[in-house]
């Protein structure tokens, strides 16, 4: 990966401010992590460290690269990501929704929100049992689990968001004659933004892990079936590579996810910057 | 005690050609539990009226203004308020996360409501800053702003609540200029709070202390503008009012 210290949210201006500081600090930063990955591949070429328990970097390696060009790697990603997504969506799609029902009504809330804080408290991995007796060990259960991760932070972040906006400025939408559903677009749905924000990326982060663990348990295809199946061959490459995969694709996400925040809070950071 | 007393002058001058009242309030009660802020309050403003309201704190302004604004539901009396109201609060309260021109066109009913925020805007001055987020504006240009949204309606009424009172004394100097300029294009009537003796007989036709819930006192100011602060007349107003919100003024008279 980058410099470790390089900080996607931090405009691009200041980096210009401090033109010598920056590559510098890096550098510096870059210093142990680089030691160690030096340390691990001696261990490895000398023996000390057997490949049935940690294979070395430069047999990751290659492996990552054989992975690649036979397909095997870009296949379990497709799948993986596939289910992430449809789970995502869908979670996403439910955790948002219930939320703007128990937010934006009094019937809503009283209907809505006492069962999710009921619902919250349920272990998430606790349920994978019966998602199985529900669902099978197909697809179904892995894109249940990402959905049901999902929705809660997303609902309770949502909720908070549009019970915590300013009266002063719902007052103000009363003195412009704002209608409601003027009021909700103009100041409940933009109030509420900041926090959904903070439960997307709660969310992303649940998403993922649902995903890791639903394919640990059963499945025929993706990332955590590659995983799996270079266990029992103790394949230790296969299955780092495996890891720093998931890795990356969480650090996708959440670069995108600052990215859409830079954008959708313009009114924020530029005052800061 | 009777509800209006003090000075009367212009009052009764020519009754055939005065506007009409923007708004009428008589025997008007607010209570909050079982205390009447509000008691019996009666009160007028006329189109184009310039009106201060003075009290001491708690007495009940904001109240009243709210009443007056529809934000407050009233325990009781009349309240006929004609045509649009606009409010201006003492924070400027724009909305962050829309830039300054939408924030002034917010809820707006007009044709074209971004020509019709620019203009408003050119007339506080700040037609510049039509594209920057409300939360890089400084106060004295947020207020300016808020301003913009109030006149922009065209109001038969406008109501202000201190807007002033967070503004350093340069600029509270400049944004008074500019209220009176705009009062005087546009002529809506205007009801001010606030806590600054000064500020009410420099802009005001009328000056108002609320006390006990009622208009206690009111002294008519018939001076041209732009005043001065040390005219001899001002000077004795000042006196009356502040003894009429309890303060002693020694040195003076
Ligand atoms: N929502 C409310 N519930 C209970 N009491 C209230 C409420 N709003 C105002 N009051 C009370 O009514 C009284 C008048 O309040 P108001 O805000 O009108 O005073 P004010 O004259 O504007 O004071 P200030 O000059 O300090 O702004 C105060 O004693 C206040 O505590
Ligand atoms: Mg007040």
């Amino acid at each position: 990966m980058s410099a470790p210290s390089l900080d996607l949210a931090r405009p691009a201006g200041r980096v210009r401010n401090v033109p010598i500081r920056l590559p510098r600090g890096a550098l510096v930063r870059l210093a142990s992590p680089l030691a160690l990955l030096v340390l691990w591949q001696l261990a490895g070429t000398t023996g000390l460290l057997p490949e049935r328990l940690l294979a070395a970097p430069s047999t990751i390696a290659a492996t990552a690269l054989d992975l690649v060009q036979d397909g095997t790697l870009t296949g379990a990603i497709g799948v993986s990501l596939r289910r992430a997504v449809l789970g995502f969506l869908l979670g996403a799609a439910a955790g948002v929704g219930l939320a703007l029902v128990a937010g934006l009504s009094r019937l809503g809330e009283h209907a809505v929100d006492p069962p999710m804080q009921m619902l919250r408290a349920l272990p998430l991995f606790g349920l994978i049992p019966l998602f199985i007796l529900w669902f099978g060990i197909g697809e179904t259960p892995k894109v249940a689990l990402v959905a049901f991760g999902v929705a809660f932070p997303l609902y309770l972040n949502t909720y908070a968001g549009i019970r915590g906006v300013d009266a002063k400025l719902a007052e103000l939408g009363r003195v412009l004659r704002l209608g409601r559903t003027a009021l909700i677009r103009h100041i409940v749905l933009p109030g509420a933004l900041p926090q959904t924000l903070v439960g997307l990326r709660q969310s992303l982060g649940v998403a993922w892990l649902a995903l890791i663990v639903a394919e640990q348990i059963n499945a025929d295809r993706g990332l955590g079936f590659m995983i799996n199946d270079a266990r029992e061959f103790l394949r230790t490459d296969v299955v780092v590579v495996g890891l720093l995969t998931y890795a990356l694709l969480g650090l996708l996400t959440d670069a995108f996810v600052r990215l859409l925040e830079r954008r959708a809070l313009a009114w924020r950071h530029e005052f800061r910057a | 005690m009777t509800p209006v007393s003090g000075s009367e002058a212009g009052a009764s001058a020519s009754v055939t050609s005065l506007p009409e009242p923007v708004v009428r309030v008589s025997g008007l009660v607010k209570r909050f539990g079982d205390r009447a802020v509000l008691d019996g309050l009666d009160l007028e403003i006329r189109r184009g009226e310039f009106v201060a309201l003075l009290g001491r704190s708690g007495s009940g302004k904001s109240t009243l203004l709210r009443a007056l604004a529809g934000l407050e539901p009233v325990s009781g009396g009349e309240l006929d308020v004609r045509g649009t109201v606009s409010v201006a609060f003492q924070e400027p309260r724009l909305v962050p996360w829309k830039r300054v021109a939408a924030n002034v066109a917010l809820g707006l009913d007009d044709p074209d409501p971004i020509v019709a925020a620019a203009a408003a805007l050119t007339e506080v001055g700040l037609l510049g800053h039509r594209d920057a987020w409300p939360l890089t504006l400084s106060g004295g240009e947020a207020q300016r702003v808020s301003l913009a949204r109030a006149l922009v309606r065209k109001p038969g009424l406008l109501l202000l609540d201190e807007p002033f009172s967070a503004l350093d004394a340069l600029t509270r100097i400049t944004v008074h200029r500019l209220v009176l300029d705009l009062w005087a294009r546009h002529r809506p009537g205007v009801l001010l709070v606030t806590h600054d003796v000064d500020e009410a007989l420099l802009l005001a036709d009328r000056v108002l202390v609320l006390e006990d819930g009622r208009i206690a006192h009111q002294s008519t100011v018939g001076l041209d503008r732009p005043r001065h602060r040390d005219h001899p007349e001002l000077i004795e107003l000042r006196t009356v009012l502040l003894d009429r919100l309890g303060v002693t003024v020694e040195g003076t008279s």
